[in-house]
């Protein structure tokens, strides 16, 4: 990188200088702000390029939208925030000195009407002595009902700043894991050091940094590292880790987050630097990185000094001012005026000076000045005014002058156009506190170090206090080869390379006392030093409640530029030390991170998988209606052509079953292979009802409680051995009922022989119900097989084969009411299965049914299912309380005997019609007595499943009923006024259909 | 936060879901005060700031559940045990002392 | 003079003169050597409990202790949602209670907390989720609460940027409650400071209870670090931290500690009017009167102490946020934080007396203590004053569990971490 040259002046970018910088100058690239177009090369910033073509109005302020240019030139930036691109990419907020600029980048103003340079909203400027800090608090209140309709929607008119897209995010997230020894975050000088020092141990190393080019401030400041410029050490080093194979850097990638466990979150912003995307490349990719070790190389932000117009365009921090000198070859300016309290602040001096920008006056706050400073001024000619501050910043879109009080109190003036201040460096402490550890003042340094790190972390350069160059470099050889180390890596020493000894001495200034005119802390929430004055004044002293009060430190620049000034500013009204003040803890992210990207591939249709029964394919064939259950897609109904609605459809296919056959898949159910020599004895604990007695063949219903007494699942269970059973559970707790199961074998009952197998995916299963089911069955049951009713009765269950010879199993169970089998195969047969089933079916007019009619046939036969089974209902309440053992130890067994859960006046369940048979129920109406009127007090429970029962001709339904099975014939009301809905309804034995249970047996 | 699963190795806290205090133990429901020994294993916690036994299931990876030894307050996890061999281990401690 | 009364008129006069006539919204007492009722913990409901002790159950001698600043805990800490949407009897009318409260307030307070109705809509993916809410809503209307169940039509006119097309759970409809809303949260702190100390409450910050001193099975004071405050009576109100500041009576609760995290983008211009809960994932957001989206999810899972969560919940969060409305992809996260949350095993709160005469507890609040601040904070005064709970909170027994009348909304079980 050569020196910086003098500003063209003229042409395109007449703030270009005419040598110097990383840029592309043989590339020439447009882009446009606000509709104008302007040029850059490959390299700028949007900040760099606006500020090379003299753009230097960029925004607008939240509160009083008062004029704003750019400030900084990092991720700390409060003031250029811009929409980048339009339509469904528009990204509001977008930091113009963050933004890499590309061919064709558009960028728009924010918050203003109608134009950026004449925003009406400026007029919020005059009425700023109303608007302090927290007036809201104090106003707005009469009369209560303009709230809603006058004043907020007025707040709410004038908030936010960009605009979000109206249309959905076309571009694509990722995301990924990566596992390091070492994980480097920053790759500045210190960085750059401790990654090579531990790449060199063999240790496998991540480097990532937020910006597109390695290097950090010792680019910015044309520093000279080892006798050469810092571009050509650093060029040296990225070359080598490039080649490394151990190494992996990570560009324009944020470590935003430090998790437990050595995680840390980063986003890597994959193509915002692109017009577009590559073909199949995603937007920006969230790293999780996980590392044994980590080196915190994180740099400092700048602060700056408060005084009067400290916001006015051209004002900047003077390490910025450096960057745009130096990295992007950009003069901000061409009269300055240097601010400062530190050694650094004097060094613009020389770099401006050396861009041929005329520095009018060094303002240096502190009385007595190193003599480097002084000859600093002197070599550039600049006017030395040590122990005087800038008192003001005038002027309006744009600096013109400053006034300046002088340590023997005269008021001097200058015209300048260019403000560069440097209150100091605050060190990027933000991921050492994610964890909860609190920062320790440094008196010396005046500013927040780390305190305790996070498990594995360590520090170096700035981060640690280390602001001179020749330090970081040393301090992160140091690091990266003793993190390589702790991961058993042996390091030999990494030979440091020579900087010049830079001196970082300062002397604290937070604020100037007299500011002429508004002073601003937090710039882009519109906070006043007489903000934070006021919140003293009303108690607000404690540092949460001074940022809370006043919105300090909240946008979204996360207060990097004032968090620390407000604090030093209240510990100097109360009179007491920064850190009793308070102490500020970051919270992650360490920048904003797109909600894109921390979702990743999960939206639209892939925001949770999709699982989809065997028979899925056969079924969309047939034009089926599916239905969400859990992340299931379940066939609901088969309409066939010319029925009119579901409702005909449901009934046809619940007559089909009733009358001749019908095939469900009932594969989602979830299903468990249990086997063990205390498989018996296991059982008996984790069901409620006896099953010891369950012979070799046979099936049984299970209720399992929760252990305080609650129904947790019912299924079946069916014994295939002496010590192997096979259990099936609802299709909704498949995965919560495996869990318990585990717990209760791995936790509760170690000792017992058990092993529990899921196998719910590893079975197709289809329920074949109806008078017909045996008939149709016994066209693909293998024929060594007996399935006639002396064979295999209601109850039974086999492994046969169909289809010659493919391995099944057959149940004779029923969930309809009906003769019915359930039979399963290896799932890998379930498409064929389904295909055999419907074929053979034709002859006896088979139909497949899906959930709706499998609903409404439970329903007409009182079976309980998700409904019933809500969480907070006993055996008792659903009718089932005779089947719990009084004997044995089973889960759930004391405390389901608790008063609260035996109270006869619990809501039981009950079936229901309409007393007007045409009349239609829904599930959750409440229950009030025929003459009450309705209120809490008059609630006797709650319908929990309805259904239009094609064997009754009329609506029925289940419900919870106080005292239900004692209040048979009664009539009550089911009220459902969210619906409106009163229907009288007559309280029924919940079995609707066969009461006797006959068809079951055939 | 990671857990190092004793069958499955170091994995990340999504495999894991959390299911409470691992020092209560389920009492005898035979006991003449069993019911109060019941309300207190299900409801009652010392739910200490400090270190805590704490059970997890490995749901997305080997099914196995694990004691693990965690400071609540700093999330640093000392000691992660498969939850089965705590169970027999303890109910052999428990018969010795019989 | 500084101005006493909050209002557009003092406001005015004051900018006239630079603000400076303001004085402290609350005075920061020092302790003094014993009190009627101490109030421990400074959050929203100690704050409010000792309000409406003072208001309503006077004269007493009140101070409230708060071992840090103000505030601090989860009144500063959650997503601002008020309603009153609940399902079961014991906890609707507390609520409701809460809800009323929440609607007097500024004037109650001269205090402007911005209560916000725009109302809290809870999305329904399935027919079983409508039922689900059909029997929600009409057990609020037959508590005089205001529910409405929206087909999907209706949902569409109020949000029409969700995810109607493509999403992975189709939207059906919503159950809306239009009095819902919400409240600027650290103002409910600060003006219930401010209105508790105007009637002569001591507010001690700075000041954390270190122990309890009992004379036989009856509570007498508390040891802090500014030193001992006698006490007839003491209302514990630390959710958060009840297990520990119970253990030093003695007392081991139905609770346990966990993480739920939240979340705020930067501000960008409003497009969310409400608040809207997506059933389908984990997922609930409103935008504040500043424009930042405030959204969350699920708790962590595990039990902490420690105010700060982990990246699977964050990722989970921000995946329920896209697969609800895709057009935020390029907003951008600016903060997320964690909370402690009294998760009790039922997921209802508790306000009871403690077996130790004299001392109460306000406790068990889960992730619904905001909503329920006043209400809290009236029934617990009420407790503390009559020794007989309120009519609207005499379901939050501590020995609910022990006779088997939990409160279990979501019919979870004792499993504090699914509440």
């Amino acid at each position: 990188m050569a020196t910086p040259g003098h500003r063209s002046g003229t042409g395109s970018q007449p703030n270009r200088l005419d040598r110097g910088g990383l840029i592309d100058r043989s590339r020439t690239i447009r882009f446009t702000f606000d509709g104008k177009t302007y040029t850059g090369h490959p390299g700028d910033t949007l900040a760099s390029a606006l500020l090379a073509n003299g753009v230097v109005l960029t925004g607008r302020s939240f509160k009083y939208h008062r004029p704003r240019g750019i400030l900084s030139a990092g991720s700390e930036e409060p003031n250029a925030l811009v929409e980048l691109r339009d339509g469904a990419r528009r990204e509001p907020n977008t930091k113009a000195t963050m933004a890499e600029l590309f061919d064709g980048l558009s960028a728009t103003s924010q918050n203003r009407w109608p134009s950026l340079e004449f925003d009406v909203m400026s007029i919020n400027s005059l009425l700023s002595p109303v608007f302090v800090a927290g007036f809201y608090y104090k106003t707005f209140m009469w009369p209560s009902a303009l709230w809603e309709k006058l004043y907020e929607p007025m707040i709410r008119r004038a908030a936010g700043l960009g605009r979000a897209s109206d249309d959905a995010d076309p571009d694509t997230y990722d995301k990924a894991t990566a596992f390091a020894d070492v994980l480097v975050i920053g790759a500045g000088s210190a960085g750059l050091m401790a990654a090579l020092s531990a790449a060199r141990t063999g240790a496998r190393v991540i480097l990532v940094d937020e910006n597109a080019a390695l290097g950090g401030r010792a680019i910015d400041d044309a520093a000279e590292i080892d006798g050469k410029p810092a571009a050509d050490w650093v060029r040296s080093v990225e070359t080598e880790l490039s080649q490394a194979k151990n190494v992996r850097i990570l560009r324009r990638t944020t470590a935003f987050g430090a998790y437990d466990g050595g995680t840390y979150g980063a986003v890597e912003r994959v193509s915002d630097h692109l017009p577009k995307a590559a073909e199949g490349a995603p937007r920006q990719r969230l790293w999780r990185l996980v590392a044994k070790q980590t080196v915190l190389a994180s740099g400092a932000t700048e602060r700056p000094i408060v005084f009067g117009g400290n916001d006015r365009p051209g004002v900047m921090l003077a390490g910025a001012v450096r960057t745009y000198l130096n990295r992007f070859g950009v003069a901000p300016g061409q009269r300055a005026v240097v601010f400062t309290n530190n050694d650094y602040g004097a060094t613009t001096v020389t770099a401006l000076k050396r861009a041929g920008v005329d520095v009018v006056a060094l303002v240096d706050s502190r009385p007595e000045l190193s003599e480097q400073v002084k000859r600093i001024a002197g070599e550039a000619g600049t006017k030395l005014i040590s122990g005087g501050v800038v008192t003001g910043a005038v002027g309006k879109k744009r600096v013109t002058g400053v006034t300046i009080q002088t340590r023997t109190d005269d008021e001097i003036k200058l015209e300048c156009d260019l403000v560069a201040v440097s209150g100091g460096w605050n060190p990027n402490i933000q991921l050492t506190t994610h964890q909860g550890s609190r920062p320790v003042w440094n008196d010396t340094l005046h500013c927040f170090l780390p305190g305790v790190l996070p498990h594995g972390m360590s520090l170096a350069g700035a981060v640690a206090g280390d602001l001179a160059l020749h330090k970081a470099l040393a301090g992160g050889a140091t690091a990266g080869a003793s993190a390589a180390t702790s991961t058993g890596r042996q390091a030999t020493p990494t030979a440091v390379p020579k900087a010049a000894e830079e001196s970082e001495a300062i002397t604290p200034l937070w604020r100037v006392k007299n500011p002429n005119g508004k002073a601003f802390v937090d710039q882009q929430n519109d906070v006043t030093a007489s903000d934070v004055e006021l919140a003293e004044r009303e108690g607000f002293r404690a540092v949460e409640h001074l940022k809370r009060y006043t919105t300090l430190g909240m946008a979204t620049d996360q207060g990097r530029t004032a968090n620390v000034n407000a604090l030093a500013i209240m510990a100097e009204i109360t009179g007491r030390s920064i850190p009793e003040t308070g102490i500020t803890v970051a919270r992650p992210p360490y920048t904003p991170v797109a909600l894109g990207a921390l979702a990743g591939h999960h939206r639209e249709k892939n925001f949770k998988p999709t699982r989809l029964p065997p028979s899925y394919r056969w079924a969309k064939e047939q034009g089926a209606v599916f239905v969400e259950t859990g992340l299931w897609l379940r066939p609901a109904y088969f309409p066939r052509p010319g029925e009119k609605d579901w409702l005909e459809t449901v009934k046809r296919e619940v007559t089909t079953v009733r009358s001749a056959v019908g095939i469900c898949d009932v594969s989602t159910l979830g299903k468990v292979d249990l086997q063990g020599a205390d498989a018996a004895a296991f059982l008996d604990k984790i069901y409620m009802n006896g099953l010891k007695t369950l012979g070799i063949g046979k099936a049984r219903y299970g209720g399992m409680l929760r252990e305080d007494g609650i129904f947790l699942d019912d299924g079946t269970v069916a014994r295939f051995g002496e010590n192997h059973y096979f259990i099936t559970t609802t299709t909704a707790n498949a995965v919560k009922a495996v869990q318990h199961m585990e717990y209760c074998h791995q936790w509760l009952f170690p000792e017992m022989d058990v092993q529990i197998v899921s196998a719910t995916e590893q079975w197709a299963q289809y329920a074949v119900a109806g008078p017909k089911s045996r008939e149709l069955l016994q066209k693909v049951v293998d024929p060594e097989f007996d399935i006639t009713d002396a064979g295999f009765n209601y109850l039974q269950v086999g492994e046969i084969t169909v289809c010659g010879g493919i391995k099944a199993r057959l149940y004779r169970l029923s969930f309809s009411g009906e003769r019915a089998y359930e039979i399963g195969v290896p799932a890998r047969y379930g498409d064929a299965l389904i295909r055999r089933l419907m074929e053979a079916g034709q002859e006896f007019g088979a139909c497949a049914y899906g959930t709706e009619a499998l609903g409404v046939m439970r329903i007409e036969k009182g079976h309980i299912s998700g409904p019933e089974l809500n969480g907070t209902t006993t055996p008792r309440d659903v009718g089932l309380g005779g089947m719990v053992s009084s004997k044995k130890d089973f889960i759930g067994h004391v405390l389901g005997k608790r008063p609260g859960l035996t109270d006869p006046d619990r809501p039981t369940l009950v079936g229901f019609r309409p007393v007007d048979r045409q009349a239609r129920l829904r599930s959750g109406a409440h229950f009030i007595a025929r003459d009450a009127v309705p209120s809490a007090s008059t609630d006797e429970g709650y319908m929990t499943s309805v259904a239009f029962s094609p064997s009754n001709g009329h609506w029925v339904g289940l419900g919870f009923l106080k005292r239900g099975p004692d209040r048979i014939g009664e009539i009550v009301r089911a009220y459902d006024p969210v619906r409106g809905g009163d229907t009288l309804v007559e309280v029924v034995s919940p079995v609707f259909v066969d009461p006797e249970g006959v068809r079951v047996r055939g | 936060m990671r857990i190092a699963c004793p069958y499955c190795g170091e994995r990340s806290l999504d495999e894991f879901l959390y299911s409470g205090d691992a020092t209560v133990k389920r009492p005898d429901f035979a006991s003449p005060t069993a019911t109060e020994e019941f309300v207190s294993y299900v409801y009652e916690r010392t739910n200490p700031p400090g270190m805590h036994r704490e059970l997890w299931y490995h749901a997305a990876g080997c099914h196995a559940w694990l004691v693990v030894t965690r400071g609540v307050a700093t999330h640093q996890i000392t000691s992660v045990e498969a939850a089965r061999e705590v169970a027999l281990k303890e109910k052999s401690a428990t018969k010795d002392t019989k | 003079m500084s101005w006493s009364h909050y209002s557009i008129f003092s406001v005015l006069r004051e900018s006239l003169r630079g603000h400076t006539g303001w004085g402290p919204a609350w005075r920061d007492a020092a302790p003094k050597s014993d009190y009627d009722v101490v109030i421990v913990g400074g959050g929203g409901h100690g704050l409010a409990t000792a309000f409406y002790l003072a208001k309503h159950y006077g004269p007493l001698r009140i101070a409230v202790v708060e071992k840090g600043w103000i505030g601090g805990g989860n009144v500063g800490r959650n997503t601002t949602i008020v309603r009153s949407n609940y399902l079961l009897p014991g906890n609707i009318p507390f609520y409701e209670l809460s809800m009323q409260l929440w609607e007097q307030l500024e004037h109650e307070l001269n205090y402007n907390a911005m209560v916000s109705q725009r109302g809290v809509l809870n999305l329904y993916h399935s027919d079983a989720q409508r039922d689900a809410f059909a029997r929600r809503g009409n057990a609020m209307r037959l508590h005089g609460v205001d529910a409405e169940l929206l087909d999907q039509d209706a949902v569409r006119k109020m949000v029409p940027f969700l995810n109607f097309e493509n999403g992975r759970f189709p939207i059906h409809g919503g159950l809306l409650q239009r009095r819902g809303g919400t409240v600027r949260h650290d103002a409910v702190a600060w003006g219930y400071a401010r209105a508790a100390d105007k009637l002569g409450v001591d507010i001690i910050q700075n000041c954390e209870v270190k122990g309890f001193k009992r004379e036989g099975d009856r509570i007498v004071g508390v040891e802090t670090t500014r030193g001992y405050i006698g006490a007839r009576k003491i209302g514990m109100a630390v959710a958060g931290s009840s297990s520990r500041v119970a253990a030093m009576a003695g007392l081991r609760l139905p609770i346990e500690s966990h993480v739920l995290q939240a979340f705020v983008s930067e501000a960008i211009k409003p497009f969310i009017d409400g608040v809207v809960t997506f059933g389908a994932g984990h997922f609930y957001i409103s935008q504040s009167d500043k424009g930042g989206l405030v959204f969350g999810g699920d708790l962590d899972g595990y039990n902490s102490y420690a105010q700060r969560g982990n990246l699977p919940v964050v990722e989970d969060v921000c995946e329920g946020g896209m697969a609800l409305m895709p057009r935020i992809g390029r907003v951008r996260l600016l903060r997320h934080w964690g909370g402690i949350m009294d998760m009790s095993m039922d997921g209802s709160p508790i306000i009871d007396h403690t077996p130790v005469q004299g001392l109460y507890i306000n406790a068990g609040w889960c992730y619904g203590g905001f909503k329920a601040t006043p209400a809290s904070g009236l029934c617990f005064a009420h407790l503390i004053a009559r020794d007989a709970p309120h009519p609207v909170a005499k379901a939050y027994r501590l020995d609910r569990f022990a006779t088997g009348h939990a409160i279990d909304e979501k019919g979870m079980g004792p499993h504090p971490n699914l509440h």
